[in-house]
């Protein structure tokens, strides 16, 4: 219990709040750097996935790079580009792209795919364009799952900017670094507890973003919906209530 | 690249490899063995599958250096100790893999499941014989984003003392060397590609009627 009070100790220790070593001063880094990241990245990934998805060349590309990206050590990624190129926020800002671009391209790329080739067909039909066809048809039906991998690379993104603090940079894993050099766990501990309800925070943002951008016609909260839910049928990218599951299983059968 | 480093520190970065694989895998088999039954609780009675998607959601959000840092706390154990790591990870994988069980679970057609019970079969030997060899190809494919995300987690472990591939990272950031961590690199990519490949050989040979279709 010692470990409880060490940290509300330090969470309630007014100087940790100010000055630019403060608290609000280490959240606001952290999400600078996960903002400037994941926008970096989707100007890079969402044009690829949406080109790649739409005309279907290049899938290779899309459904590997998600599983290859998983497979590098953050760690590794963050000292190498900083011992290659010195200290600063360029290479790990180069880092985290490197990082957060594979989930959402992967995301972008299996949420174009999963979009019924009937309704394209219609929308073909009825004599709309390629890019009217991807940005009134398309994009709109694949959003939950363009969402979901852009969930994930914030998450991605916000778990490497904490070890970021590692290679002299800023945000909330300065306490849990700064932390474990004078061995004090309380300003460990505090650090892990704020990044740990950033992350939550930001994630159930997005949660609620998806929900405001997502047509419920495609999430399926409309008041009538065929769900085709007892028999176990195939069931399309729309019609699940839980879009995370969705993403979940999407994504990982592109990956297989 | 400096090859004479890696063959005068051979011993070095054997013994890191080899507590990198046991501290990456030995969560995944325990989170495989946990995420089982709570997967086919919340696929049994699915009023339990929401709290279990928004619990096992909420873990998987929190940053892997946060969880290192918090389960000392929780578990009692010292700051170093490796054990932290395993538990994180196991919490990690059991977070992912419940929700790929669910799903695979649920993915089982009605109808086999009806045909199943009308053929005679119990509960418990139609999970087993029926529902999660159908679910294999699901719960694989889940077993292989654990597994590589966990051989990539553990080397976030070295910053807070726990070795692991991560050590060779460390080493050449506070020597500013690059060789060291080109290797640690390509040994941690190596060591997912291989176990990625084995839970696909693990997924063949569970499922032998996937390939039966294209030989006959």
């Amino acid at each position: 219990m010692n470990i409880l009070r060490g940290l509300i100790d330090f969470l309630s220790t007014a100087s940790h709040w100010s000055g630019s070593d403060g608290i609000p001063v280490r959240i606001l880094q952290h999400l600078q750097y996960t903002a400037l990241g994941l926008l970096i990245a989707s100007v890079i990934a969402i044009p690829v996935g949406l080109f790649i998805g739409h005309t279907g060349r290049g899938s290779f590309v899309a459904v590997n790079a998600a599983s290859a990206a998983r497979a590098l050590p953050t760690v590794g990624l963050l000292t190498l580009v900083v011992t290659l190129t010195g200290f600063g926020i360029a290479p790990v800002l180069v880092a985290l792209v490197v990082l957060a671009v594979p989930p959402i391209l992967a995301g972008t790329y299996s949420g174009i795919r999963a979009v019924d080739p009937a309704v394209v067909d219609a929308a073909r039909g009825i004599g709309m364009r390629e890019g009217a066809i991807l940005g009134r048809v398309e994009i709109p039906l694949a959003l939950p799952l363009i969402f979901g991998g852009f969930r994930s690379a914030t998450l991605q993104v916000i778990s490497t900017a904490t070890v970021a603090a590692y290679v002299a940079l800023g945000g909330l894993g300065r306490f849990v670094i700064d932390g474990l050099a004078v061995r004090d766990y309380s300003q460990m501990l505090a650090g892990a507890v704020l990044v740990a309800v950033l992350a939550i925070v930001v994630d159930g943002l997005l949660v609620l973003v998806q929900r405001a951008v997502v047509s419920p016609g495609v999430s399926g909260r409309t008041a009538t919906r065929s769900r085709i839910h007892r028999t176990g049928a195939p069931r399309g990218a729309g019609d699940m209530p839980d879009e995370d599951r969705e993403t979940a299983v999407a994504s990982l059968r592109e990956a297989s | 690249m400096n090859w004479s480093w890696i063959s005068d520190n051979r011993s070095m970065i054997e013994a890191a490899l080899r507590q990198h694989v046991w501290l990456a895998l030995v969560p995944v088999v325990a989170g495989l063995v946990l995420a089982l039954p709570l997967g086919y609780l919340a696929s049994r009675w699915p009023k339990t599958a929401p709290p279990l998607l928004v619990v096992s959601g909420i873990l998987y959000t929190v940053p892997s250096l946060a969880l290192f840092v918090v389960l000392p706390g929780i578990l009692g154990t010292q700051i170093l100790d490796p054990v932290n790591v395993a538990v994180a990870l196991t919490v990690y994988t059991v977070a992912l893999l419940a929700r790929t069980v669910l799903d695979g679970l649920s993915s089982v057609p009605l109808e086999v499941r009806q045909a199943a019970t009308a053929m005679g079969f119990s509960r418990l030997r139609r999970l087993v014989q029926v529902e999660l060899p159908i679910a294999v190809p699901v719960i694989a494919s889940g077993l292989r984003v654990a597994a590589v995300a966990n051989i990539s987690l553990v080397s976030v472990g070295a910053l807070i003392g726990v070795g692991g591939l991560g050590q060779l990272f460390i080493t050449g950031f506070q020597l500013q060397f690059l060789t060291p961590i080109w290797v640690g690199i390509i040994l941690t990519v190596l060591l997912a590609l291989v176990v990625d490949a084995l839970i696909v050989l693990g997924q063949r040979l569970l499922t032998p009627w996937s390939r039966a279709g294209r030989a006959g």
